[in-house]
């Protein structure tokens, strides 16, 4: 077959003004993204480090005060409480999402009738805006008059208090977000979708059963998938913010703080920025530290075919 | 085939159906319990706002209003400012969209397809930006659009995403891109192609699919967007949504006092699921190809 590019090769002055034109029109399309990844992400991100470093009320000039934001967090006492609530949270919801999705994908992988009807079932919560899933979960879950502890009742059971219990308001979280589960188990469907059958069929051969063809043949082939929704579920429930702005704002007695409400506090309501930006700065910390955690932990848990797909 | 008449005895058919009654039992009824149990809400939400607010609070609760009340939809647009606050969401999520694929697709574009000097570390910059959190950025975003005079504006929840439209996008169209072959582009330079025309009249052309889920996901992203419009847009006439709402109705923590019946705020939860839900409905296969390209490949 003859090559398109054997025959530029013959004509080097057509090829390197064509070479010109190629790194030129490359730049121009580049450009866009280098100038917002300079503008408002780099930059910002220099820019929130210097600040932390600053009282800055925003009406007044910043001024410098050196680590004082850092010390000022460890005296903090609703810093502690946003970073145990979060961290609570994110223990909660992200192996029960990922647990709960990847259980549901096996469930709709067993060659059922009416894939696809089950499958927008289960995902078509995950799509609900945030906004109302909060209102319409503050109203099912409300202790008094929501359906929950109404049907509860009905059984004789006095459910407990949820979004207005200390104890209650975290857990009843988790269980808004397993709502969203469908979103995971598209995925997870679509990686069992995709291993071999022919791995199957030699486990079987070998005289594997069912539950060590899952063992040794699913869930290695389904690894990456897991870790992928793992991480960016740990990711994503760090910075949780919405659906505790609008259900419980912080409540109550600030059991349901979140690490990204009390920055936006800071920021926005007590106008602290240099110390939201120190927030910020740790906050950014936490996840790098959390994600290079992760990666580490599942070196030898993920499995990565090498061969290329 | 003679065989199998021979065989198929009333003793073994009934095997057959007992078979098939236990794979129902332990297949079906757990699928179908557990698609109840995620449905329920979404039926509550439908049913309480069409109950009259005497019935909201009937116990035991009623999946079924006794009596049906349209007139809270109707009422809702005359409490609510439903027209102006989604007409601002719509002109957010249109202009975060049509920067987003422009200027995302013209990135990937580059990325996967042109060769220039410094291509790899630029693309590993592009991923390395997916791991910063947004709030990072947020307090000099900030300062920056309040020294342009930006705020009450639009344009803070916009221009951004016109340059370059975010690195999950130019990675997910990269990616797209990469999979139509090369031989495409040959043939388009010796009909007198230049690399623009390429990425006009074979790249984009033939990547509707993945432009389609670009759009789909920044539907849907941005009608859920509640940090930045509410730092944002202060006034009425500008709120979008998710900020008009809450604005609308705060639900004070701790007690049934509320500003507005549920029945009230359950249809205006209600019209906010319409779009996403419509989209979803209409574009469903794009939907789900998306989410699984971005997160199974990626």
């Amino acid at each position: 077959m003859m090559r398109v590019g054997a025959s530029l090769a013959g004509r080097p002055w057509w090829r390197s003004r064509l070479r010109r034109q190629e790194v030129l029109v490359a730049y121009l399309f580049v450009l866009p993204w280098i100038i917002g990844f300079l503008v408002f992400t780099a930059g910002p991100i220099l820019v929130s480090f210097i600040l932390s470093f600053t009282h800055y009320k925003i009406i007044t000039p910043a001024t410098a005060v050196g680590l004082d934001n850092y010390t000022a967090m460890i005296r903090d006492r609703n810093f502690w409480q946003s970073l145990r609530v979060t961290t609570y949270y994110t223990f909660g919801s992200v192996p029960l999402n990922v647990a709960l999705g990847y259980l549901l994908a096996l469930m709709l992988n067993q060659k059922i009738k009416g894939l696809s009807f089950w499958r927008t079932t289960f995902f078509m919560p995950s799509i609900v805006p945030i906004l109302a899933v909060s209102y319409l979960f503050a109203w099912i879950f409300n202790p008094n008059i929501g359906l929950v502890n109404g049907l509860l009742r009905q059984v004789g059971i006095h459910g407990p208090q949820w979004f207005s219990s200390r104890e209650w308001v975290i857990p009843t979280f988790i269980i808004m977000s397993l709502w969203g589960v469908g979103g995971g188990m598209v995925l997870y469907l679509a990686a069992l979708q995709g291993v071999p059958t022919a791995l199957y069929d030699a486990a079987k051969a070998d005289g594997a059963n069912a539950w060590r063809r899952f063992y040794h043949v699913t869930l290695p082939m389904t690894s990456p998938v897991i870790f992928f929704n793992f991480l960016m579920g740990l990711i994503g429930s760090f910075q949780v913010f919405a659906s505790a702005f609008f259900v419980t704002s912080g409540g109550p007695a600030n059991a349901s703080l979140f690490y990204v409400l009390y920055l936006f506090r800071n920021g926005w309501e007590y106008f602290r920025m240099g110390y939201a930006s120190a927030l910020a700065w740790v906050l950014f910390l936490i996840i790098m530290g959390a994600t290079l955690v992760t990666f580490k932990l599942s070196g030898r848990l993920v499995y990565y075919e090498t061969s290329e797909n | 085939m003679s065989a199998r008449l021979v065989d198929s005895s009333a003793w073994r058919q009934r095997s057959l159906i007992m078979r098939a009654v236990v794979r129902i039992l332990v297949v079906y009824l757990p699928i179908a319990a557990l698609a109840l149990l995620f449905t329920l809400p979404l039926i509550w939400l439908v049913s309480s706002s069409l109950k009259p607010e005497t019935q909201v609070f009937e116990f035991p609760p009623r999946f079924i209003p006794r009596q049906i009340r349209w007139d809270n939809y109707p009422d809702v647009f005359t409490l609510f400012p439903f027209v102006t606050s989604a007409r601002n969401t719509l002109a957010v999520v249109f202009g975060v969209m049509a920067g987003r694929l422009l200027t995302a697709s013209m990135a990937a574009y580059a990325f996967a397809r042109l060769r220039f000097p410094g291509r790899n570390a630029l693309f590993v910059v592009v991923l390395g930006t997916l791991m910063i959190p947004y709030h990072v950025t947020l307090i000099p975003q900030y300062l920056l659009f309040r020294d342009l005079g930006w705020l009450n504006t639009f344009k803070p929840l916009i221009v951004p995403y016109w340059f370059g439209g975010g690195a999950f996008f130019i990675f997910l169209l990269r990616q797209f891109f990469q999979t139509i072959p090369t031989e495409y582009d040959d043939a388009a330079r010796i009909d007198g192609c230049g690399f623009v025309g390429i990425y006009r009249r074979i790249i984009l052309p033939m990547s509707l699919p993945a432009l389609g889920t670009t759009a789909i996901f920044t539907f849907m992203w941005e009608w859920n967007d509640v940090l930045a419009p509410l730092i944002y847009l202060n006034t009425p006439d500008k709120r979008t949504l998710a900020v008009a709402f809450q604005e609308w109705q705060r639900i004070p923590h701790g007690s049934d006092a509320i500003s507005h019946p549920w029945n009230q705020i359950m249809a205006v939860a209600f019209l906010v699921c319409l779009p996403p839900l419509f989209v979803f409905f209409f574009a469903q296969r794009y939907f789900i190809q998306g989410v699984v390209i971005s997160g199974v490949k990626g």
